[in-house]
């Protein structure tokens, strides 16, 4: 049972940081029909910003902050008026090509600017174990998940209570009419990306220092937030956030109960079991916007 | 496309194939080596393009289904068959398993099938990886011998890359009769307006199973040329990426345009190796270029060609409205 304790927590540790970058996701398909298959780089890159910022000679919490201004300013403002922007009239499936093409190009920078190889990654939280409940805990398990809480947290207070929240709902679900009644919708959904990049910057602080910094780690984060977005629910943040945990807790059993090899495998059949049989996510709404 | 006058067209697309059969005489290697990739990568697009451009069914899983063709060559191959037989058996083996990815898309539609097909595709890769008493692993297959096509030995580049060039032109033709056949038709209606294709009495269940199971059975024959070109083959050419490369080039070319295919594989290959002498700019640059080309066109290269043509056409035919308007008042 020990064993099975460890890969729970293991698994909601990483689980919250896919919900992170789930979240995020699912907030720029809400706001602008944004499938963006480079989210994956978009968590690898803010790690080497900051990497590149301590370089530099910058300490570590300046190079924090400089790497998640950095990443809203790239993967926020500059991702969207540049790319998104110019593309979202035009469909689904152009943009989401575009945003493949986007994930090519961050990776070549990175491999090109930076490093092909490995890079060490100094974690926010002490390294070590703590005792709960008689089992040895990581604190590194419990630091991510504590601080992807907060932040989940955050930002769902933020959607749910404050009226900047209610007006980038509006903005999404029925931007005719938000912006009937008053609501700046192109700011709204240029504060969703925005969001959406200090959510990547936050996860990439989070999961490089378990994973290294790699210019290719993006491939199977980008997969695995991809994946717990759609089983969560497309259309909801807290879909995301539970398809997330769900994800990463399955993910972790996998690679235990049933075999290493396969254990990718387990959340694919997952995802396509729910696709055709909840094609909605296990909390989102069965009603969609576009067509 | 209908700005030229038909026998230019057809001229043109004759210098085009003698182009394509003499020029690569003196090429090197490596250049008969890029080309050949040029023509199966060619095939394998035009299988998706029948899927995505003409029936419009989103699939990420083209290059799975070059993975399973190369896998039924390589290991039919090694174990002394002809590779014609390898290739009706890589059509069998990707119609078969198209036909059944395609019943997901009788339930949902998009971007949902989309991760679907993207989840089959990378399913598929772990099987290519893990089974390795078939696939050979990670290890991966070698020593993939190259046929004998009417007694001639195509061992070396030049007679290879002429078999790829006919298998292509094979293709072409089949895919031209294809989407001129009442099949295409059905096709295109399936992607216009699926319900009211239903209301004319096309089966909508049966072309869409149909659309899926055609352009996978070309991604097996492009896989099935793709073993013996590269004579060795390992799990990881067939990735997600090759599944989403070969959706760019649909999306480049220009999907739902006969030639657009040509053009997109033309791109995806031959582009990054002409920017090789920028070393490792290259493929940012090639990334760089297909986000400008999508921003500019998002229906692709050939999207500008029609939208131009187009344009022609409609000055074309205002300026005669105009002169037979003036016409029937000079007559009044």
């Amino acid at each position: 049972m020990s064993n099975l304790f460890d890969l729970l927590v293991a698994g909601l540790a990483t689980g919250a940081i896919y919900a992170l970058v789930a979240v995020g996701f699912t907030l720029l398909w809400q706001t602008s029909q944004t499938i963006n298959f480079a989210q994956g780089e978009f968590v690898m890159l803010p790690a080497f910003l900051m990497l590149a910022a301590m370089h530099a000679g910058a300490p570590f919490w300046l190079a924090i902050i400089l790497g998640i201004l950095l990443s809203m300013l790239l993967l926020g403002l500059a991702f969207k008026m540049l790319l998104v922007d110019p593309m979202m009239r035009h469909g689904v499936l152009p943009l989401a090509i575009a945003t493949m093409a986007l994930a090519i190009g961050i990776k070549e920078s990175v491999k090109q600017f930076f490093s092909a190889e490995a890079s060490p990654f100094p974690s926010i939280v002490p390294t070590g174990d703590i005792s709960i409940l008689g089992h040895a805990v990581s604190l590194q398990s419990i630091g991510v998940l504590v601080v992807a809480i907060l932040a989940v947290f955050g930002l769902t207070s933020l959607l749910n209570r404050t009226s900047l929240g209610h007006q980038m709902q509006a903005a999404a679900q029925n931007p005719t009419v938000a912006r009937i009644i008053g609501v700046p919708v192109e700011r709204m959904i240029l504060l969703t990306f925005l969001i959406n990049a200090f959510l990547v910057a936050l996860a990439s602080l989070l999961i490089t220092p378990i994973y290294l910094a790699k210019f290719s780690s993006g491939e199977v984060l980008g997969q695995a937030a991809f994946i717990a977005a759609i089983v969560g629910g497309f259309n909801q943040v807290r879909g995301a956030i539970a398809g997330g945990l769900l994800i990463g807790v399955l993910d972790n059993l996998a690679a235990s109960y049933v075999s290493t090899q396969y254990r990718a495998a387990v959340p694919l059949i997952f995802l396509i079991v729910v696709i055709l049989f909840r094609p909605q996510g296990l909390l989102g709404r069965a009603e969609e916007r576009t067509a | 496309m209908n700005g030229f006058g038909k026998p230019l067209k057809i001229a043109l697309g004759l210098i085009v194939i003698a182009g394509l059969i003499i020029v690569p005489m003196n090429f090197n290697r490596y250049g008969l080596f890029i080309l050949s990739q040029w023509a199966v990568m060619t095939i394998a697009a035009m299988g998706l393009n029948l899927t995505l451009g003409y029936a419009g069914q989103v699939s990420l899983a083209q290059g799975a289904f070059v993975g399973i063709g190369a896998y039924a060559a390589a290991i039919m191959t090694t174990h002394g068959w002809p590779l014609p037989a390898a290739i009706v058996v890589a059509v069998l083996l990707s119609f078969g398993v198209g036909w059944v990815l395609g019943y997901p898309a009788l339930r949902v539609q998009h971007h949902y099938l989309a991760f679907v097909t993207l989840a089959f595709s990378t399913l598929a890769f772990l099987v290519f990886r893990n089974e390795s008493w078939l696939t050979g692993g990670i290890y991966g297959i070698s020593n993939i011998p190259r046929p004998h096509i009417f007694g001639i030995a195509t061992n070396k580049p030049l007679p290879f890359y002429y078999v790829c060039l006919g298998s292509l032109a094979i293709v072409s033709l089949a895919v031209w009769w294809l989407i001129r056949s009442p099949w295409g038709r059905a096709f295109m209606a399936l992607r216009e307006n699926p319900l009211r294709a239903q209301s004319l009495g096309i089966d909508t269940r049966r072309y869409t199973l149909m659309a899926f199971a055609i352009g996978s059975a070309l991604g097996g024959v492009a896989g099935a040329l793709y073993a013996p070109l590269t004579q060795y083959i390992d799990p990881v050419p067939f990735n997600l990426s090759l599944s989403l490369d070969l959706l760019m080039m649909v999306i480049v070319g220009g999907a739902g345009f006969y030639f657009g295919p040509f053009l997109g594989a033309m791109i995806a290959v031959l582009l990054p190796e002409w920017l090789r002498f920028t070393e490792g700019y290259y493929l940012m640059l090639y990334a760089i270029a297909v986000m400008l080309l999508l921003i500019w066109s998002p229906t692709g290269i050939l999207g500008i060609l029609d939208r131009y043509l187009a344009d022609r056409r409609t000055k074309a035919a205002s300026a005669l409205r105009a002169v037979a308007k003036s016409r029937l008042e000079t007559v009044q």
